[in-house]
């Protein structure tokens, strides 16, 4: 009686505890196992990151000169720059960003102040949501339709308008996702101090959320300053007109579509410049945003 | 008195004023964003209504391209869109899934940051500069190692062999494919680590005190958990993936056939609107095919976005 209780009051508990042991061994391996697949996915994320900007500096840095900065685009084998399609990309990114930022803020508005609940608010955040996610490609289609085929060639307002698109969802969620996490509390005491609730959004609650718009607006940035497909459809050129919107106007995503597959030797060189130029560019502005709004949380 | 009775009056009227205008612009730019898409489709369609009444509901099933002949057909650039995404998704999920786990459960707190702000760089990345790496460094690798590779390995298995064969040119399906699933892998990973987050930390305790081990949570407790929104994150990489452009150019070969091999070349429906654009004067028969494509490839994304929301919305705001 009593060595069966010393057993545990299980029989045959030696061999049990053979089984325990070698399937406590198995979960034990397993877990090892996948653990390391997992380490091994995010090394192999890791590197595919490295290789990219490995390649870029490599590549870009080889013909990166003072005369990329001051020599327009021109025809292989002269000696060209991207004077044009730098500017472009600025003018074409700056212009979209302004146009895009006040509408998608006054909507990312509506949906967090004015429409608490309301069905045709929750449509019109399903549609933004559709709309940050829709292949940019067909953005550009559709301002090539709206403005482009009217107005009888490419334009440079039409590529910022196309840019302009593209910004307005981008903003849209991160100024609702920020509106919403202001406590109530602060907008009680803006309204019982008697102002009026325009006030009260514009004064108190975008200067409490002010650090997660301006981070949703440079996340905006970076994303139009590398956009290409939608710019082959509406502002698509390589007029060295500087500036002037009514004309086809450059971008260097532009350039590097035309200028990577081509067969010059030297235009290659120059697209590898442009990628190194937009991509260090795009990486910086992230890592600003996210500097910036870690900073001050 | 009469002076403190009319300037509260005047103020309301001016703060009613203020506020109407606020307002009225809220919802007008609400109503706006709802124009925008209603824009794009509309656009689309009538863009592409010449090519839809042309060849009826047989463009969609067609798959000639023959732009001498003016016959137009879709089916090649939507089977071309549909596999290199799907195939994209079967490569970036593990992989996505992996980084999620590792940056929720197994790296240490001061890792955790630094390689989650890397991987979403990853994200950031322009997709033009994806198609000049993928074209540039994966291709060569791809036609020199990796398909011969793949080819002599599958090589003598009935089905596979047919499957994997093909000149090993380094661009084509499989290329593409390949950069799709680098571009979407930060996406999938980056709403995977999000939605692996929202488990309370009190159902994972209590597995780790009843003996499991990290997988064993995983596996248990916080994917069950995080199911439905999980398929939402894929989803939502699906979306990128069949709507992405310039790096799918690059590298898939644009040809205007299906091919019965993965390492075959083939096209999308975005590489194919981009590349033929420039060849398509206005008022073409061959422009309103590329609108009529446009057009499905923004039905086919809309679906897959809509189902998207639906799976990641409960999770979204109830965590």
């Amino acid at each position: 009686m009593s060595v069966t209780i010393m057993g545990g009051g299980i029989p045959g508990a030696a061999k049990n505890e053979a089984v325990a042991r070698s399937l406590g061994r198995r979960r034990h391996l397993t877990n090892l196992f996948v653990k390391a697949l997992c380490i091994t996915a995010t090394v192999i994320g890791l590197l595919l990151l490295a290789s990219i900007l490995a390649t870029l500096l490599w590549n870009g840095l080889a013909g990166l000169s003072l005369n990329v900065f001051v020599t327009d685009t021109k025809p292989p084998g002269s000696h060209g720059g991207l004077l044009n399609a730098i500017i472009g990309t600025l003018i074409q990114t700056a212009l979209g960003t302004v146009i895009g930022t006040p509408i998608g803020l006054m909507v990312g508005t509506y949906l967090a102040e004015y429409s608490r609940g309301s069905q045709i608010s929750n449509v019109v955040r399903f549609v933004s949501d559709v709309l940050l996610s829709a292949p940019s490609i067909l953005i550009g289609l559709f301002i090539y339709q709206l403005l482009v085929e009217p107005m009888g060639g490419f334009s440079g307002i039409a590529g910022s308008l196309t840019l302009a698109v593209i910004v307005i969802p981008i903003v849209v969620r991160t100024t609702e996702d920020m509106l919403r996490l202001i406590p109530a509390t602060l907008r009680e005491a803006a309204i019982g101090l008697g102002a009026p609730k325009w006030k009260m959004i514009t004064l108190v609650c975008y200067r409490a959320a002010m650090d997660g718009i301006v981070t949703g607006v440079l996340l905006a940035v970076a994303r139009i300053a590398g956009e290409t497909a939608p710019l082959l459809f509406t502002s698509l050129g390589n007029s060295s007109g500087l500036g002037n919107l009514a004309t086809p106007m450059a971008s260097l995503p532009v350039t590097i579509y035309q200028y990577a597959g081509s067969a010059f030797d030297d235009w290659v060189q120059l697209a590898w410049v442009a990628a190194l130029l937009i991509t260090v560019g795009v990486l910086a502005i992230n890592v600003t945003a996210r500097l910036a709004l870690r900073g001050k949380k | 008195m009469q002076q403190a009775i009319i300037i509260p009056a005047s103020g309301r009227a001016r703060r009613g004023f203020g506020d109407a205008v606020f307002a009225t612009t809220a919802r007008a730019s609400g109503g706006l964003v709802l124009l925008l898409l209603g824009g794009i489709i509309l656009s689309l369609f009538i863009g592409g209504i010449a090519a839809f009444r042309e060849f009826g509901p047989g463009f969609v099933f067609s798959t000639e391209w023959d732009p001498v002949h003016q016959k137009f057909g879709a089916l090649v650039s939507i089977y071309g869109t549909l596999i290199t995404s799907a195939i994209a998704l079967v490569l970036a999920v593990p992989v996505a899934f992996g980084v999620a786990f590792f940056l929720t459960e197994l790296a240490p707190a001061w890792m955790r940051r630094p390689v989650g702000t890397a991987i979403e760089l990853l994200a950031a990345v322009p997709s033009i500069i994806y198609g000049m790496w993928g074209f540039f460094v994966i291709v060569p690798i791809m036609s020199s190692t990796i398909q011969p590779a793949i080819i002599n390995f599958f090589d003598g298995i009935p089905v596979l062999q047919d499957l994997f064969a093909g000149p090993p040119f380094g661009t084509g399906i499989f290329t593409a494919a390949l950069i799709l699933a680098v571009m979407v892998i930060p996406f999938v990973a980056a709403t995977m680590r999000d939605v692996f987050d929202t488990v309370p930390a009190v159902y994972k305790e209590s597995a780790y005190g009843v003996g499991c081990t990290t997988w064993e949570v995983m596996r248990s407790i916080v994917l069950p958990y995080t199911r439905v929104s999980v398929v939402g994150g894929i989803m939502l990489g699906l979306g990128r993936a069949l709507g992405e452009t310039m790096a799918v150019t690059f590298v898939i070969g644009n040809a205007d056939r299906i091919s019965e091999t993965v390492f075959g070349s083939g096209n999308t429906i975005a590489s194919i609107v981009a590349l033929e654009f420039p060849e398509s004067p206005q008022g073409s028969l061959k422009l309103a095919s590329l609108l009529a494509l446009g057009f499905i490839l923004f039905v086919i994304s809309f679906i897959v976005l809509a189902i998207s929301r639906m799976l990641l919305k409960p999770k979204a705001t109830g965590g």
